[in-house]
């Protein structure tokens, strides 16, 4: 009943999704607003009919219906029930239905604000939407259908199917085989959810964007209307990235946070784009420029969402072969090729029209600056793309599979990093339409010394590595510049009107939230890259077999091994758990618990390690293996982390970033008069503000 | 002139010497250094590290958690003892599983294009950068020229927002 619920408004949903596609071409084509409005009506209605299939799924999830395929591969008996209801992104059907799901939930959104400025763009909006959902609608329903069950046919054989074949009666399982464990994670709770936010977020500046190119119209509107979506979008997007790094440092057990993995990269790669959009929408807002390139741009990232979650599909990542066998892969890959022609097809017919209204006029104003910005992301993109993607064509072409890990992608995407976060310091103070060497360095000396200073500091300190003299360097510099920019407009406010500078501060951030949220986001970045840095330069590990008492230094800390014990817990785990204390220079810091969880629905270890966090540093133990007698001894790998810490604060300060930056602007600032001797200063800092 | 070249050929063949001395010392002194001292977990994982599972998707095999791998480890093992080098290993895993087993594709035929492309495409966009960054500064190089951009006055964008809402309030 519940399936056949779900699966029919899923149906529904579908049959809407092409109604409103249709009734907003010809609303269009025949200048009928009431067609439009239906189509609108449309599109607001899928929100509700995928809700339907979403709950109906959740109902059978948590209620253990173990006859639907989906709910037996994702959920078990034991499973606590906050775990069965996420199990619905926990496979491929279910989290196919979440992205449709929320895909309709940001398209109803977007229709529910007021069009009458728009009136043009609205049925666009609609049509791409729609065409995006349709294609994920349609996918779910003809090849990864959530509410198909399991028969036992009149002749003897197991089968799958939705509904029930003629002479055949329904197989109902006692248990189900269990969330994968490494999903069994809050960190993988919540950031799929994030990710696919990111991603079917982005879907709205695409759409904006392919209207405005369909429509003609030269403006930045569709700029100016999706700005807020966009840096949304890259919010959850960037917070479904960190999320996945916390959830591989915690799960993975292997002392790191980021692989390079395919998989990762998938999500990595709209970012990259998103970012580099995220600024250079700014030179078309403030200059005028650079309109086709910002197209390019958001067609790109749009391309790569859905590339993205082709590639982690498809299951073209284990081979190209699986890719032939699943029946979404080639489905995904003619998707993306008539998207991609569609849109470029579009974009040259209206190329004349997309000309830039000015010209770049300095080499070290902002626009410039952001140019370089963005060379610098599409070159990273140009890495991670085709590293990704070359063996999937070495596989094709030779039959040879190959590795690209982390070597390549760290000493080619390196270099680009560091010149990233050295434009992270110098854009913020150049200003729109031209600046010099001779004003960027009146703003930037006082933070070059406070680098300097730091720098010897690093020297004093026993620092001897390159690249971290570089990378500190820079983030140091960065920290400097952008805190200095706001102690020189506090200064100014307290001033002028006499607040208190912490008043100052919050009334600066709260006037021009946009670019003070953008400083708080560049903060975060840079206290990501610390954390980053610390891992990548500093890193130590070593492997050691202790009897009992026995003990291993690494980075500081001893380690001492004092017992092991093995037994079952009620959620359907085996725990082998060990007992370490840890010492710091002799004192004693605690006992870490290292320990492998076996699960026996899904027959599937898992390592979790024992860490001691603080912002100086990690200490994370690794239980590797242990005699069946807890005192003849255990193996650890322990890894000393320094700084990793800071990745997940920087984490925490983006969002913080994102949400003032996306805030709406409070209303203008009157000027007022300023000093002759405060003016050139002034001048600088308002020509670069946002 | 004579002496010069003499003492030229002198030292050519106490560099060969010593050439040799150290070619055939250096595999017996490994042996002995490895089988005076075994070699540590850490020795392995050195080696482990640069290796990728070769039936897991993208797990190097230092921390590969599966029995599999653990007996790799162990391979390893045994070879460091019998004096293997670190490249002989990973050569002796390529042999056994193909180029897959490396961190990289190795720098050979098709291979080449993977480290060939990305800088390419990076190069195009340089020229690209370059171009319209050098185009423009040629055209307008007098600062005083330079058209203010209008949103930096917030006189116009609170001129721009009055009217935006006098629109508004007509259409309401």
């Amino acid at each position: 009943m519940i399936s056949n619920l779900g699966f029919g408004a899923l149906i529904i949903a579908f049959i809407v999704s092409l109604y409103g596609i249709v009734t907003a071409i010809l609303g269009q084509r025949k200048n009928n607003f009431q067609l439009v409005e239906s189509a609108r009506s449309a599109m607001q209605l899928t929100f509700p009919l995928i809700t339907i299939t979403a709950i109906s799924i959740i109902i059978l999830l948590v209620r253990g219906n173990y006859e639907v395929q989906y709910v037996y591969n994702v959920t078990s008996n034991a499973m606590p029930t906050y775990l069965k209801i996420t199990a619905l992104w926990g496979g491929q059907s279910g989290s196919l239905v979440f992205w449709a799901w929320l895909m309709s939930a940001f398209a109803t959104a977007v229709t529910l604000r007021k069009w009458d400025r728009d009136r043009d763009l609205l049925p666009w909006v609609i049509v791409v939407s729609l065409i995006t959902l349709a294609f994920f609608l349609i996918m779910i329903i003809g090849f990864e259908n959530p509410f198909r069950r399991f028969w036992f046919s009149a002749d003897g054989q197991e089968m799958v199917a939705m509904f029930q074949p003629a002479g055949s009666q329904l197989i109902t399982p006692q248990d189900g085989r269990g969330l994968n464990p490494l999903l069994r994670h809050p960190g993988m709770i919540i950031h799929p959810p994030m990710l696919y936010l990111g991603f079917v977020s982005f879907v709205i500046p695409f759409a904006f964007g392919m209207a405005a190119l369909i429509t003609g119209r030269k403006d930045d509107r569709w700029i100016r209307l999706t700005r807020r979506w966009t840096l949304v979008a890259w919010m959850f997007l960037s917070i479904g990235l960190v999320l996945g790094s916390r959830w591989a440092y915690d799960v993975l057990g292997w002392g790191g946070y980021w692989a390079w993995d395919p998989v990762e990269n998938a999500a990595f790669m709209p970012w990259l784009t998103g970012t580099a959009f995220l600024h250079s929408v700014m030179i078309q807002e403030k200059r005028g420029l650079f309109k086709r390139w910002n197209v390019i741009l958001i067609i790109m990232t749009y391309l790569l969402v859905i590339l993205g979650t082709f590639l982690t599909r498809s299951g073209v990542l284990s081979s190209v072969h699986a890719f032939a066998q699943s029946a979404i892969g080639p489905l995904f890959f003619v998707f993306i090729a008539i998207t991609m022609l569609v849109s470029i097809a579009l974009l040259i017919t209206r190329w004349g029209d997309l000309a830039s209204e000015g010209q770049m006029t300095s080499l070290l104003s902002r626009e410039s600056l952001f140019l370089i910005n963005n060379l610098l992301f599409v070159g990273i993109l140009a890495v991670v793309f085709w590293g990704t993607v070359y063996p999937l064509i070495s596989e094709l072409l030779t039959g040879q599979k190959v590795t690209v890990g982390p070597p390549f992608y760290e000493r080619s995407t390196g270099p680009l990093f560091a010149g990233l976060l050295l434009l992270m310091g110098v854009a913020p103070l150049s200003a729109w339409g031209h600046s010099t060497w001779k004003t960027l360095g009146k703003a930037m000396w006082k933070p070059a010394i406070a680098t300097l200073v730091v720098l010897i500091g690093m020297a004093i300190g026993g620092v001897r590595n390159p690249g971290a003299f570089l990378g500190l360097g820079l983030s140091a510099f960065v920290i400097f510049i952008t805190l200095y920019e706001f102690w020189r407009g506090m200064r100014a406010r307290h001033k002028r009107s006499g607040e208190n500078y912490l008043e100052a501060l919050i009334k600066l951030a709260g006037r021009n939230r946009r670019r003070y949220g953008g400083y708080i986001i560049h903060l975060s970045v840079v206290l990501m890259a610390i954390g980053i840095l610390g891992i990548e330069v500093f890193q130590t590990e070593t492997q050691a077999k202790l009897a009992q008492g026995e003990s291993v230094s690494l980075g500081g800390y001893t380690v001492m091994y004092k017992s092991l014990a093995e037994f079952d817990v009620n959620d359907g785990r085996n725990v082998a758990r060990a007992v370490v204390d840890v010492y710091k220079d002799g004192k004693y810091l605690g006992e870490l618990n290292p320990r492998r969880d076996y699960y026996y629905d899904s027959q599937q270890p898992m390592t979790i390690p024992g860490v001691r966090s603080t912002l100086e540093d990690d200490l994370y133990i690794i239980l590797v293996n242990w005699e069946q007698i807890s005192s003849r001894g255990a193996t650890f790998k322990i890894f000393h982390n320094p700084l990793i810490n800071w990745l997940w604060i920087g984490g925490i300060v983006l969002i913080l970033g994102s949400f003032i930056a996306a805030w709406p602007d409070a209303e203008k600032e009157v000027p007022v008069a300023v000093s002759n001797k405060r003016k050139n200063q002034k001048t600088q800092t308002a020509a670069s503000t946002d | 002139m004579y002496n010069h070249s003499g003492f030229h050929f002198v030292k050519k063949i106490t560099i060969l010497g010593l050439l040799i001395l150290v070619l055939f010392f250096i595999p017996t002194m490994n042996v002995l250094a490895q089988s005076g001292n075994p070699p540590t977990a850490d020795d392995v994982n050195a080696v482990a590290k640069q290796l990728y599972c070769p039936v897991c998707e993208n797990i190097p095999l230092d921390v590969c958690p599966t029995q599999a791998c653990a007996q790799w480890r162990e391979t390893i093992r045994e070879k460091l003892i019998a004096g293997w080098s670190e490249e002989q290993i990973k050569q002796y895993f390529v042999d056994q599983y193909g180029d897959r087993v490396l961190a990289e594709p190795p720098r050979t035929g098709l291979n080449w294009l993977v480290y060939i492309l990305p800088p390419v495409v990076f190069l195009v966009g340089v020229f690209f950068v370059y171009r319209n960054l050098t185009k423009l500064k040629r055209s307008s190089p007098n600062p005083e020229n330079i058209e203010e951009p209008k949103t930096s006055d917030p006189y116009y964008s609170q001129v721009e927002d009055a009217l935006k809402s006098l629109v508004e309030a007509e259409k309401d």
